[in-house]
């Protein structure tokens, strides 16, 4: 499809704009004016709202079909919050007016939202105090381990080194390492969980924190996550639970209760909010008692008569990570969604989501290697090795599937299983769809035994073939030659 | 209410598959001492009853002010047809394009907006969002330590002071110099940056317009920078560069900022877009997604993300940044509105804000007391002094119905009096005379 720049027609417009009711200015001085050309395109209305409707029945969502991308809790992003997200009486609001002097009356139902929404959270997690503030799950993982290293500083411990198992979440290492950390990573064990011995061993006063996700990436979860918990804090570390796979364990045990003392959630995972193509998310982060005073500044409150205000009041907070008070737009769509489902909704999601899952490991276990054979929480990782050994890769399984209507699982990751495919596929999938998608995944089997060139050479049935990605890397082109 | 289709006959059968008899056998590897200690949260509502309560709240908001406050965050007209686009939920609906034989149209259109965004900045490439103009910057002044191995930052405190406040936090493990300096006149003190320069000096970081409004030519100040070898670094205000210099016609070498203009409602704070610009040679060294154009096995022409091994999920703690998720549907928001505004547009709106500003700045300088705190030139932002502290004039504008700016005192010491005051296109003439009207009144 040709791209919008070459759909550009000389004088063609879009846009009108009042005509002025005022005198113009002087002009800008020499010195100040732009001379480049800007490469933006002439075009109608029609011609745009044609081109980008055209791009989106190009592409795939959770609402065109089965997205069982693991780690990603593609589930469904139910509309009312799209709806309601779009009142004028949230979306026109400027977030600088509760800080102007009389301005917080004019923001009290905006501020109500954030601060119920991070009660809300606080008691789904079991953790003392909400910061709603950062922009994602790895803004959260970062303004977490800046709290970690707050705290040592206020004790005067010298930390430098966070452990964090193998099969973690890329982010967690790379939150870690931009916060000045030096990272151990912990062996997987035969289980399939945290190497215990090797934890044992890695684990001394250097250690500044010990950031986990449970269930882990491989869909498990570790029975001596109490354990752990008590090691590290024997040893003045503090515990980070990454919250990207909160969502199989709502209702069924809190991360607070276990014994980690800072967490991030996904808002845009677990909690319904679209993922908008790769964005905007959500990652607020939540901490225990004694860290309440390191979050970032600042911090909606309310007071004795009811009413919400911001506080800015925290000198040992570890200042400020946003510009203001989070990814509003979202933090809405999740107390939405929270009131919605409410405590059993909550539970059930959990439940489903977990149940989905074992569905499909007990089907897709009979033609594809299960490198960790036991009961699995929201996801789980098959492995494509027994396919390698005819030539096809786990990519090419991936590129089958677009085929056959369905999104690809996560591919390759966790590192340590050779071939990994990592499927999740959350609550809100039906029976049917399961089932439909062990049909593929069995044909896709049997192409590999039957004839795995069909395999290889996919995908077959889309706007286009298997793209070359080595080329794109070598050649750079990364925009078109406007002026 | 709920949003899960499977009955409990579904579940029933689903479980006789798996040789079970209840769900709770599934959470049998969470021990008996694990399970929650409370999980005290309201029963699920049904769909009308939570509209209303939400209704409720969002009347608890006032939007129905005359605003002149902007401050970085600008209230711009947004034309209908990005949200008609936006609500797609082909796109809303999908995440990170990994896949990208199935995700052709987000790829396109995030490719399209490499193309806007960079053509507008001056720039060579660009990649596919960062989350706000805040974190940009603190992304940009990473990526210069990375490409001079240099650790001193110098910013000018032109740059928005919550940028900058963002910056320090931040920076606060690294064992970096983070020094700022003050401006002259409301504008970039270039004897002082000049001295402050050195060898250890991985980049300069400074705002056009400026907090202030301030407009100002780096180019002196950029070339003394790159003879020293460090970097520049330049926030910007998207919607002025349809008159006024790009900073690629500056020469600069990173350019980031706030694409909340660009079509994005003011939402209370967000989501938001970050903006990032920068010339080819430093690609490697970007952080976040970029998309790259390729071709199928047919050798059609399709988009693909590349260079995914500056990344984190490749990369690991070695990575250029821990980015992951990013704006990209308020980048979709972004180019739709770049391409509606189109190339002759954005140069008639970017005038019609300048004129609209200027006639407040004429209007207002008529009630006596008042002056224009800086000379410099401005886009549509400016600073007047009053006679008197700013804050009870503001009180006094609200109850009136009118957002008369922001007080600078705020973030700037020996600034009680001052107000900062942003004109956008939706102005009308009547509003701002009702502004100065109001405003001489409160005065007397």
């Amino acid at each position: 499809m040709k791209l919008i720049f070459e759909k550009s027609v000389k004088e063609r417009r879009a846009t009108k704009f009042p005509a002025s009711d005022i005198p113009p200015a002087l002009e800008l001085p020499d010195n100040l004016k732009r001379r480049e050309e800007i490469g933006l395109p002439e075009l109608a209305e029609i011609d745009i709202i044609r081109h980008f409707t055209a791009l989106s029945r190009n592409n795939f969502g959770v609402d065109t079909d089965f997205y069982p991308l693991g780690s990603c809790t593609m589930k469904y992003n139910p509309k009312l919050g799209e709806i309601i997200a779009k009142n004028k009486g949230f979306s026109d609001l400027h977030p600088i007016l509760p800080q102007l002097p009389d301005g917080n009356s004019l923001t009290q139902g905006a501020l109500e939202v954030i601060h119920r929404t991070g009660r809300l959270l606080s008691e789904i997690t079991g953790m003392s105090e909400f910061s709603m503030q950062p922009l994602a799950g790895a803004h959260g993982e970062l303004t977490g381990m800046m709290i970690v290293a707050a705290y040592h500083r206020e004790k005067g411990n010298k930390k430098t080194r966070v452990i964090i198992p193998d099969s973690a979440h890329g982010t967690n290492p790379a939150s870690s390492a931009i916060c000045g950390y030096e990272i151990i990573s912990i062996p997987t064990d035969r289980k399939g969980v945290m190497d215990l011995k090797e934890f044992g061993k890695e684990l001394n006063e250097e250690v500044a924190a010990v950031m986990l996700t449970c269930p882990n990436t491989l869909g498990l979860f570790n029975s001596d996550i109490g354990k752990i918990a008590a090691m590290a804090h024997s040893a003045d570390s503090l515990m980070y639970y990454d919250g990207a796979n909160l969502n199989a364990i709502l209702g069924k045990c809190r991360p607070g209760d276990i014994g980690f003392d800072i967490l991030h959630l996904n808002l845009h995972k677990t909690f319904g909010s679209p993922h908008g193509g790769g964005g905007p998310g959500a990652g607020p982060i939540g901490v225990k008692e004694g860290l309440k005073k390191f979050l970032p500044i600042s911090r909606v409150v309310k007071n004795s008569k009811g009413a919400y205000f911001l506080d800015y009041n925290e000198p040992a907070s570890i200042g400020y990570i946003a510009p203001f008070y989070g990814n509003f737009g979202v933090i809405l769509k999740t107390y939405i969604y929270i009131l919605t489902l409410g405590k059993e909704g909550l539970i059930k999601v959990a439940e489903n989501a977990v149940l989905n899952s074992n569905y499909l490991l007990s089907h897709l276990k009979n033609y594809y290697h299960l490198p960790y054979n036991r009961t699995c929480m929201h996801e789980f990782v098959i492995s494509g090795k027994r396919q390698k050994k005819k030539g096809v890769r786990a990519l090419d399984i991936a590129k089958r599937l677009l085929d056959f209507g369905f999104h690809s699982p996560t591919i390759y990751f966790p590192l340590m299983v050779e071939e990994a495919m990592m499927i999740e596929p959350t609550e809100t999938e039906s029976k049917e769809t399961l089932d439909r998608f062990v049909e593929a995944m069995i044909k896709i089997a049997r192409e590999v035994e039957e004839n795995p060139e069909i395999v290889k050479n996919a995908p077959h049935n889309l706007s286009v073939s298997r793209l070359d990605e080595v080329k794109a890397a070598r050649e750079l082109k990364l925009r078109f030659p406007v002026s | 209410m709920d949003y899960i289709p499977n009955t409990d006959e579904d579940r029933v059968s689903m479980l006789a598959t798996l040789g079970l008899s209840s769900i709770e056998e599934l959470f049998k590897d969470i021990p008996q001492e694990l399970k929650p200690f409370s999980f005290n949260l309201p029963a699920g509502k049904s769909e009308l009853e939570v509209f209303r309560h939400l209704q409720a709240l969002a009347d608890k908001n006032n939007t129905r002010l005359i605003s002149f406050l902007g401050a970085g965050f600008y209230d711009h007209f947004i034309p209908p047809a990005i949200e008609s686009i936006t609500s797609r939920s082909e796109f809303y609906t999908s995440y990170t394009p990994y896949q990208a034989e199935i995700s052709q149209g987000l790829l396109q259109a995030l490719y399209e907006y490499q193309t806007a965004i960079s053509s507008l900045t001056g720039m060579e490439i660009s990649n596919a969002s960062l989350y706000d103009g805040g974190t940009a910057l603190y992304e940009a002044a990473m990526m210069a330590l990375r490409i001079t191995k240099r650790k001193k930052l110098i910013v000018d405190q032109g740059v928005n002071p919550i940028y900058r406040k963002m910056l320090s936090s931040y920076t606060k493990n690294l064992n970096l110099g983070l020094r700022e300096i003050p401006t002259s006149e409301g504008l970039a003190d270039r004897e002082k940056i000049k001295n402050t320069l050195d060898k250890d000096t991985a980049c300069l970081i400074l705002q056009n317009p400026n907090f202030f409004g301030g407009l100002d030519d780096f180019k002196d100040l950029f070339q003394l920078a790159h003879r020293n070898g460090s970097l520049i670094i330049i926030s910007v205000y998207p919607l002025s560069l349809g008159i006024v210099k790009s900073p690629g016609e500056m020469e600069a070498d990173i350019v980031v900022g706030e694409g909340q203009s660009l079509g994005l409602p003011l939402s209370f704070g967000g989501p938001y877009l970050g903006f990032m610009t920068t010339l080819k040679k430093y690609v490697r060294q970007m952080p976040g997604r970029i998309v790259g154009e390729t071709v199928d096995k047919r050798n059609r022409r399709g988009f693909v993300l590349t260079l995914q091994t500056r990344e984190q999920h490749i990369r690991r703690e070695k990575a250029t940044s821990n980015i992951c998720s990013n704006e990209t549907l308020c980048a979709l928001s972004a180019l739709i509105y770049l391409v509606l505004v189109g190339k002759e547009g954005i140069k008639e709106l970017s005038n019609l804000c300048r004129d609209k500003a200027y006639y407040a700045i004429k209007s207002l300088s008529k009630i006596p007391g008042i002056k224009m705190r800086f000379p410099a030139p401005i886009f549509n932002e400016f600073v007047i002094e009053l006679p008197e502290n700013c804050d009870a004039i503001i009180k006094k504008l609200l109850k009136k119905g009118i957002v008369a700016g922001f007080p600078l005192s705020r973030y700037y010491k020996g600034m009680e009096n001052c107000l900062l005051i942003a004109v956008t296109e939706k102005r009308t003439k009547e509003e701002i005379d009702l502004f100065a009207r109001t405003l001489g009144d409160v005065l007397q």
